[in-house]
């Protein structure tokens, strides 16, 4: 830390500002990752864990190239992890599997697949047949037609990738201060003035990866965030012996041995509750697919807010008023963490973005006039 | 370990085992209440590494009180009644799906 303060003050917490507090960190600038508390709406605490690239950004070929490489590094992302904190995040490269339930469904995935070739990316990917997909999980059940499977998807404990960006950053001589609420950023005449309780946190270049919260302090930097929740429920069975080592569509077992069934898509507000019936349907497809799961106890179910932009791709921008002030939203910390760590990271410490994420910024929502 | 404020449950009174050996308990009291008065502590193994594990929070969260109960695996002691002829045994490591 320098007399004028941070080299990077980072707002937010979560994956997404954990991963860039530790990529720039790593790169050699001194940073602060400022974390509000359990008041805050947490999607880095109630996500499912996938690192998902099969059909992602189909249509969008920017989002989709991101999150390739995003997937292509996130092996890198486990091991320098794992080394710099000796923590075990439970990272299962395993492949995935996205269930169908007919000919119909196995078709659909089939197009997501010609299309994701057509823009570009080679993106491996095949599809099973009931027959071929038993040899692979012999327990399917009755009504499963087949399924796709690619072998770049995988999954990881959510909370323990969370823990171990944090410990990282920290190991790295980096700043992590948790129940720092803040309420208002200034700019400064050469940085950023950040108001907490514990009073000012001063850095030459910010960042605002405040999930939800970012909506309300982006426009004091000249930033723009218009994200909105999503609410996803997700069910937890006990634990039971490791028998489904793969990441899929609509359920996964943790390193641990429970298995998660998810998620819903909901729109209502910022309620974070439960629904049964809700719980019931995630309980029901899961059987669908497999059916031995019918005598594991359910331990808990649990409602989480995803941070949804307008059309679902993440947001990269430097603010033109504020150069230096940075904002980040998406709705995949988890695929992303890892080129929010190596890409991003690095990029923001030194004063600018990837020209990868040149696409994402918030301007694409205003309205053009002709 | 643990002694009953009440007088010992009597024998002949309703008995379930534990491990093959006959535990008498009053009605009312919960599974791991019964083992714990009978002097029984481990009631299961971590699968994380085999460590012997005994009831902690008897309130149905920690879940460190699991047995298996005429059969079925991963049962919580401390949430279960327990009844007369149980069969109860140690939980083993992680439960095994059928």
């Amino acid at each position: 830390m320098t007399g004028s303060g941070y080299d990077l003050v980072v707002v937010g917490g979560g994956l997404i500002g954990a991963a860039i507090a530790w990529g720039a960190s790593r790169a050699g600038a001194s940073v602060a990752l400022l974390d509000e508390g359990d008041v805050a709406h947490r999607a880095s605490r109630g996500n499912f864990g996938l690192i998902w690239l099969q059909g992602k950004g189909v249509g969008k070929p920017a989002y989709m190239h991101w999150s390739l490489r995003a997937g292509r590094l996130w092996k890198n992302l486990a091991e320098e992890l794992g080394a710099a904190t000796g923590l075990d995040i439970g990272w299962r490269p395993a492949g995935g599997l996205h269930f169908c339930f007919s000919e119909a469904e196995l078709e659909k995935r089939r197009d997501i697949l010609a299309r994701t070739h057509a823009d570009g990316g080679e993106i491996s990917m095949q599809f099973l047949d009931r027959t071929a997909l038993r040899d692979l999980v012999p327990g399917i059940g009755p009504d499963v037609a087949g399924a796709s499977f690619s072998p770049e998807d995988s999954h990881v404990s959510p909370l323990y990738l969370l823990r171990a960006l944090q410990r990282a950053l920290q190991d790295g001589g980096g700043s992590y201060r948790p129940g720092t609420t803040v309420t208002d950023i200034r700019p400064e005449a050469s940085g950023f003035a950040v108001a907490t309780p514990a009073g000012p946190v001063r850095g030459r270049r910010i960042v605002l990866a405040a999930g939800l919260g970012s909506a309300r302090l982006a426009p004091q930097l000249g930033l723009s965030m218009p994200v909105e929740p999503e609410r996803g429920q997700i069910v937890v069975t006990e634990r039971v012996r490791p028998c489904f080592p793969y990441a899929a569509n609509c359920l996964r077992q943790t390193a641990e041995g429970s298995f998660l069934f998810g998620s819903s898509h909901e729109e209502v507000g910022f309620d974070e509750g439960t629904q049964v019936a809700t719980a019931a349907d995630l309980c029901a497809t899961a059987l669908r697919v497999l059916p031995g799961l019918d005598s594991a106890g359910v331990v808990r179910f649990w409602g989480s807010l995803r941070v949804m932009t307008p059309d679902g791709l993440p947001i990269y921008e430097e603010s033109s008023r504020y150069p230096g002030a940075f904002a980040a939203t998406c709705h995949s910390g988890v695929t992303l963490a890892s080129v929010h760590a190596f890409d991003i990271g690095p990029a923001v410490a030194a004063g600018t973005l990837p020209a990868a994420v040149a696409s994402f910024g918030s301007g694409r929502f205003d309205v053009q006039a002709d | 370990m643990f002694r009953r404020i009440e007088p010992s449950a009597p024998e002949g009174g309703p008995a379930l085992t534990f491990e093959g050996r006959e535990i008498v308990f009053y009605p009312g009291d919960s599974l791991a209440a019964a083992l714990l008065a009978a002097g029984i502590g481990a009631l299961r193994q971590s699968p994380v590494d085999a460590s012997p594990r005994a009831p902690y929070c008897m309130m149905g969260v920690c879940f460190e009180c699991l047995v298996e109960i005429d059969g079925r695996q991963n049962q919580q002691a401390c949430l279960t009644p327990a009844h007369d002829g149980m069969v109860v045994r140690r939980q083993i490591g992680a439960r095994q799906l059928p």
